[in-house]
């Protein structure tokens, strides 16, 4: 199975190519079968991130799909992770898809749209509690983090 | 299998053929009957020659008995609930072994029950009973009841005619092979046989899951069989599988534990130790492989007579960094300019910092420069600030002391438990000599290692009552307690001593023969007054901790 995720990922790009993303999330490179870069942006103009736009890295590993990517939004000069309860400041993210409830039938597209979802429905600009602590001791890859996740509803 | 039609709709069968394994449990009724007879025979009931009232009864149990008694469980919710061997297994599982609680709830609310269970009706058509492609007409009567379960995306696992193309790796399938190289369960997710076994492997292997494994499906809560996964996982995996299953299961019976001690597979049972019982029993039992354990808390060696909860307290002081701090704390000062710390061994109160040469007063810290000719004496010894420094360093130098006696104590004997093998030895020599030079048959000479098993038992009493006494609140009883600990000490100390003396002169062998055997006697006696007067004490709650127990 050592080529599973290549031919998928392919499958996946191609898919993107020829129908496209849904609004407001624009594939910015994936220029291998190992690294893929998102745009996202909320729409509407009842969102507390209208006009921002945040950019969602996802690394795919040997085992992708069985096994989730690792997520991230990018911390850079020019792009800064959204300021969300569930995201922190160095861009890791703290969402169950992204760990217990990762499903092999999910793809990239469908993590930009849950990504997407979880950003507009958040009415409150704020770091996660303990932020500061977590960003000084997180692992450089979430997925070693032990994420606990309580709150459903943003 | 039920024809009652109303059950008929809870049951979406997964791809499986189920008469097989029910002419299999048909089977492990027998098997699983039988040892209950047996049990009752046989010796496999370990109980003390005369039971106190704090001892616990405990049966030693082989993987094999364990396996067995989930088969007899399931066996009996099997024709309860009129469900598949296997669903059986899963409802259990989920309800954590609580037959009553199951069967109530099953009855309460079948769909309901199964849904929580994992037993899911399917979110998209079955495919068990209908060959592909799907008839419409039950296409349509099932999507109405299920709503797609995940927000996201459905996996496209209504097979129109023409090939399948596994969601996953994207491999295409066409109608011959889909039976052979694709699997869906009841749920109807179908996927390629090789992403199955790669998620199941992954589940299993890297992740240690076992009875939870779901459907790959998003949102979809199907149990995965254990008839599937061993079909379609590598044997060792399997087998690894199992094994999680089985450490699930003994993990989620309070009745059972594993037998601690490295490379023994038993298991214990016993029912006299639920967790509530355990601030007024210390249940250590023993394991066939030859060594003790705690039931309460699977320590693996007897730790009576203290509470399971004192000895994880106890532990934690002693692993803890605080103590060091707390030494720290008590015996050294900061230098007040370079935060150097310094621990002060001797000489006059004028310190010199050795890093940054800084004068300074040691008792009351102030520079030395405002102390003029007073040497030796601190003339601002009595100023508020200072006293108060000194009351915490006071304090915390008391506390610090008081553990160290207990700690050194039961350090002491911990070590010496760590030299049996070699007093053994040693005493093992004593008695081939004295076989030899003083004409004692083998067993006129096993009095020794009779006194070396005495010194042990009773050394490893004495281990855990300094760190009982370390937590007893200071009151008579305490005193009787340290009584009977020094009694013991005093005891074995003696016994140590007898045992170290010298053989050589035949003469002395029958006298020495003789005090050995009655001091070794003595010391199980006050070994056996110290631990039956504290266990008992426990159940009368006359001990009182300063902690909350």
């Amino acid at each position: 199975m050592a080529g599973l995720a290549p031919k998928r990922l392919m499958k996946e790009l191609t898919e993107i190519q020829s129908k496209g993303t849904p609004e407001g999330i624009v594939l910015l490179s994936a220029d291998d079968m190992k690294e893929w870069v998102f745009l996202i942006s909320v729409l509407g103009e009842e969102t507390i991130y209208k006009g921002e736009t945040f950019a969602l890295r996802m690394r795919f590993g040997n085992r992708y799909p069985i096994e989730v990517p690792e997520v991230t939004f990018l911390a850079t000069e020019q792009y800064q992770p959204p300021l969300h309860p569930h995201v922190y400041s160095n861009g890791h993210i703290c969402a169950s898809i992204l760990g217990t409830e990762w499903s092999p039938v999910l793809n990239a597209v469908a993590i930009c749209i849950t990504m997407q979802s979880m950003l507009a429905s958040n009415k409150k600009k704020e770091r996660p509690e303990g932020n500061d602590r977590y960003v000084r001791t997180a692992p450089s890859n979430p997925k070693l983090t032990r994420w606990h996740y309580d709150d459903d509803t943003v | 299998m039920s024809s009652d039609g109303e059950n008929d709709d809870f049951f979406f069968e997964d791809e499986y053929d189920d008469a097989s394994d029910q002419g299999e449990m048909m089977e492990d009724i027998d098997s699983t009957s039988e040892p209950d007879v047996y049990d009752a025979l046989s010796p496999a009931l370990e109980e003390a020659p005369q039971r106190k009232p704090y001892d616990v009864t405990w049966k030693v149990k082989t993987l094999q008995e364990i396996i067995d008694m989930q088969n007899k469980e399931i066996t009996k919710i099997q024709s309860v609930l009129e469900v598949p061997a296997s669903s059986a297994a899963i409802l259990l599982r989920h309800y954590v072994w609580n037959s009553e609680k199951l069967q109530e709830q099953f009855w309460n609310d079948p769909a309901f029950a199964l849904n929580e269970a994992g037993l899911s009706p399917p979110s998209s058509p079955s495919t068990r009973t209908i060959p592909l492609p799907q008839s419409p007409s039950r296409r349509s009567n099932r999507s109405i009841r299920s709503g797609p379960s995940s927000p996201i995306r459905r996996t496209r696992s209504v097979v129109t005619s023409g090939p399948f193309e596994c969601p996953i790796c994207c491999m295409e399938f066409d109608q011959q092979a889909i039976n052979k190289h694709t699997y869906s369960m009841g749920c109807g997710h179908r996927f390629c046989r090789d992403c199955w076994t790669e998620y199941l492997s992954g589940k299993i292997k890297s992740e240690g899951e076992s009875a939870k494994i779901q459907c790959m499906e998003s949102g979809c809560g199907r149990i995965v069989r254990e008839e599937v996964i061993d079909e379609l996982v590598e044997k060792d995996i399997s087998k690894r599988y199992h094994n999680l299953l089985n450490a699930a299961f003994v993990a989620d019976s309070p009745n059972l534990r594993w037998c601690p001690h490295p490379n023994c597979e038993f298991i214990i049972e016993c029912s006299q130790a639920p967790s509530r019982m355990l601030n007024q029993i210390v249940p250590t039992v023993g394991c066939k492989c030859g060594h003790d354990l705690c039931f309460g808390c699977g320590y693996a060696a007897s730790h009576r007579p203290v509470l399971c909860k004192i000895v994880k307290l106890w532990e934690k002081k002693c692993a803890d960094d605080s103590e060091t701090s707390n030494w720290l704390q008590a015996n050294t000062k900061e230098c007040t300019k370079c935060q150097s710390t310094i621990e002060k061994n001797g000489g006059c109160n004028h310190m010199t910092c050795k890093k940054c040469k800084w004068e300074f007063c040691w008792v009351c810290m102030g520079p030395w420069t405002e102390h003029g000719t007073a040497w030796y004496q601190c003339n601002r010894f009595d100023e508020k600030s200072g006293i108060d420094a000194r009351d915490n360093q006071a304090k915390s130098r008391a506390s610090l002391e008081r553990y160290l006696h207990y700690f050194n104590r039961w350090a002491n004997h911990e070590l010496s438990a760590k030299l049996d093998a070699e007093f053994y030895q040693k005493t093992e020599k004593k008695m081939e000599q004295m076989q030899n030079s003083g004409n004692l048959s083998w067993i006129e000479v096993q009095f020794a290692k009779q006194a070396v098993d005495a010194v042990i038992k009773a050394r490893t009493t004495l281990k855990w009552s300094y760190c009982m006494a370390f937590y007893l609140k200071r009151n008579n009883m305490t005193e009787l307690f340290e009584d009977n600990q020094r009694d013991l000490e005093r005891a074995v100390e003696n016994l140590g001593y007898l045992l170290e003396q010298n053989i050589s002169d035949t003469e002395s062998i029958s006298k020495l023969r003789q005090d050995i055997t009655n001091q070794a006697a003595y010391v199980q006696k006050r070994h056996d007054i110290l631990m039956d007067d504290t266990l008992k004490g426990y159940l009368e709650r006359r001990w009182e901790f300063t902690v909350d127990i």
